[in-house]
């Protein structure tokens, strides 16, 4: 397992309940877990069992109805520079270029322009969206989108980075390029990364662990390290160790998935 | 045929000229052929002429722009209130909870009807004929800000927080040019509808403008002055509809693909 140098998220007992006009909606169990600094970890579960209310929580997006959430130790209160966040949907500033996008935090911060430049430039290249710098988002794939939206995420330099299924809804070639992408990404940077997903393959090749959550009201069925060397490739996919893996988390999710319909 | 398909720009714009020209010729016929009596429907020979005449006296271009003062004062002086009080109800429910059931509520009461109490409150002058037209597209306007930025997407303000906005700066870098486009449309609309309260407002108590002179123009018999006014108003309303549109396409070049 990668990391180690001690933990990053503290996970205390978070639930949550909506309280709807008309009923009360438990998304969330209470539920603990703790995330190493460095480490790579994915919340696999079926629809609507809460994977994204615990994002939202930890973004600080969302209150728990119980519970408490530590980064770094410190009780985490709203939302912060200190979560870099990724959504599903394509939520870049539209009347901001690639390189205003990835930079809009930095500006916030005033941090010089030269300064912001050059952390942007470094962004672009790593995301291998050089030659669009000063494209809008209109004119961007899909794919492009969420790579500029992890490099404006990255940009920030937060302590850790949530990503709520970012290529979700993307089609599955592209799909598979982002994921190396990511990964690339994320063993130059070396960020605490909390990643939500219910693609199996994706969760078994990125990750170093996973927690299977259950039907909603959503827990954690169990956790499942993922022991794969790195750096990976999409070669291993085929290997008997990641099939394994692999049948594992699906047997695990398809129970849930059954109970989720 | 296919439906919402795109057409040839000169396709496009032939139609609309078509349009133009069936009118015209409509217009000639009845006239011209002694269909409508002159008193009724003028030639458009006649309306020419007039134009002209009240070009050379320069009687049109005095009307035209005390009309235009007045439209352009009521409307400015309702969207600098209407824009950032739109923009607050769309975005802080306490503003919305206090300002909307108002706003819904005034907004069906028709604004000629308080013409009477503008008269008495402010006289004759200047200031009722603005407050008319102010009072004819505040409500609408204020309301259709608020639409504009309530559907600013929730998660672009979301992910600004998550890079550190917060407090004013989330107005200031999300809210606001998120809106913008849809504001300056809302301010094209009414813009419209601001020259629509025009003639309402100088019914009563005007000695100069547009709506003034058809009044005026109507009592005398003057088909032909009323034509020429009423073209002039919808000519200026379309120039301004240009000029917005101008406006909109270099503001927000960003929203076209290829930019
Ligand atoms: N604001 C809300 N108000 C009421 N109910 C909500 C709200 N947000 C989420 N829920 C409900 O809570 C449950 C968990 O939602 P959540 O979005 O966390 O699920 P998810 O695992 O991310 O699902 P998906 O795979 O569809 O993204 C769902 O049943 C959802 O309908
Ligand atoms: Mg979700």
């Amino acid at each position: 397992m990668l990391g180690g140098k001690g933990i990053k998220l503290r996970i205390q007992g978070v639930c949550k309940t909506f309280n709807g006009r008309r009923n009360d909606v438990e998304a969330l169990q209470a539920t603990s877990f703790e995330v190493q600094e460095g480490e790579f970890v994915t919340i696999l579960g079926p629809s609507g069992c809460g994977k994204s209310t615990i994002l939202r929580i930890v973004a600080g997006l969302t209150e728990p109805t119980a519970g408490r959430v530590l980064l770094d130790g410190r009780e985490i209160k709203g939302p912060g520079p200190d979560r870099g966040m990724v959504f599903q949907s394509y939520t870049l500033f539209p009347w901001l270029t690639v390189r205003r996008n990835i930079e809009f935090g930095l500006e916030l911060r005033g941090v010089p322009a030269a300064e912001r430049h050059a952390i942007s430039q470094h962004y672009i290249e790593l995301v291998g969206l050089k030659g669009f710098e000063e494209a809008y988002p209109v004119s961007l794939s899909g794919g492009m989108k969420q790579r500029v939206a992890i490099a404006r995420a990255l940009a920030n330099d937060p302590e850790i980075l949530l990503m709520d299924e970012p290529f979700g809804a993307l089609d599955a070639q592209t799909r598979l390029i982002m994921q190396e992408i990511l990964l690339k990404v994320w063993e130059e940077s070396r960020k605490t990364i909390l990643f939500v997903t219910h693609d199996v393959e994706e969760a078994v090749f990125l990750s170093d662990t996973v927690h299977v959550m259950t039907a909603r009201p959503g827990q954690i069925k169990e956790t499942v390290q993922i022991n794969l060397p790195r750096p990976r490739t999409y070669e291993m996919k085929d290997e008997p160790e990641f099939l394994r893996l692999k049948k594992r988390l699906l047997d695990l999710i398809r129970a849930e998935s059954l109970k989720a319909v | 045929m296919l439906l919402r398909q795109d057409i040839s720009k000169s396709l496009y714009s032939g139609l609309g000229a078509a349009h133009f020209a069936l009118l015209f010729a409509i217009w000639s016929l009845l006239a011209y052929g002694h269909l409508v009596p002159a008193s009724l429907l003028p030639t458009p020979g006649e309306v020419a002429r007039t134009a002209i005449e009240m070009i050379q006296d320069g009687s049109l271009v005095e009307h035209a722009l005390v009309s235009t003062f007045r439209v352009t004062s009521g409307f400015l002086i309702s969207a600098v209130i209407a824009v950032p009080l739109g923009i607050l109800m769309g975005t802080w429910k306490w503003a919305l909870g206090f300002f909307e059931p108002m706003f819904g509520f005034v907004r069906y009461m028709p604004a000629s009807a308080f013409i009477p109490l503008f008269i008495l409150w402010l006289g004759l002058g200047e200031p009722e004929k603005i407050m008319v037209i102010f009072w004819g597209t505040f409500f609408q306007q204020v309301l259709m800000v608020m639409d504009v930025t309530k559907n600013v997407p929730l998660e672009l303000i979301e992910v600004s927080y998550t890079l550190g906005a917060k407090g004013f700066s989330v107005f200031n870098r999300v809210i606001i040019p998120a809106s913008l486009p849809g504001i300056v449309d809302t301010l094209r609309i009414t813009f419209g509808w601001a020259w629509t309260y025009l003639v309402v407002a100088e019914i009563v108590g005007a000695s100069s403008g547009l709506g003034y002179a058809i009044m005026h123009a109507a009592r005398f018999g003057h088909t032909g002055k009323i034509f020429v006014c009423i073209l002039t108003i919808g000519l200026l309303g379309m120039i301004t509809d240009l000029i917005f549109k101008f406006i909109y396409n270099v503001l927000f070049a960003y929203q076209r693909r290829g930019t």
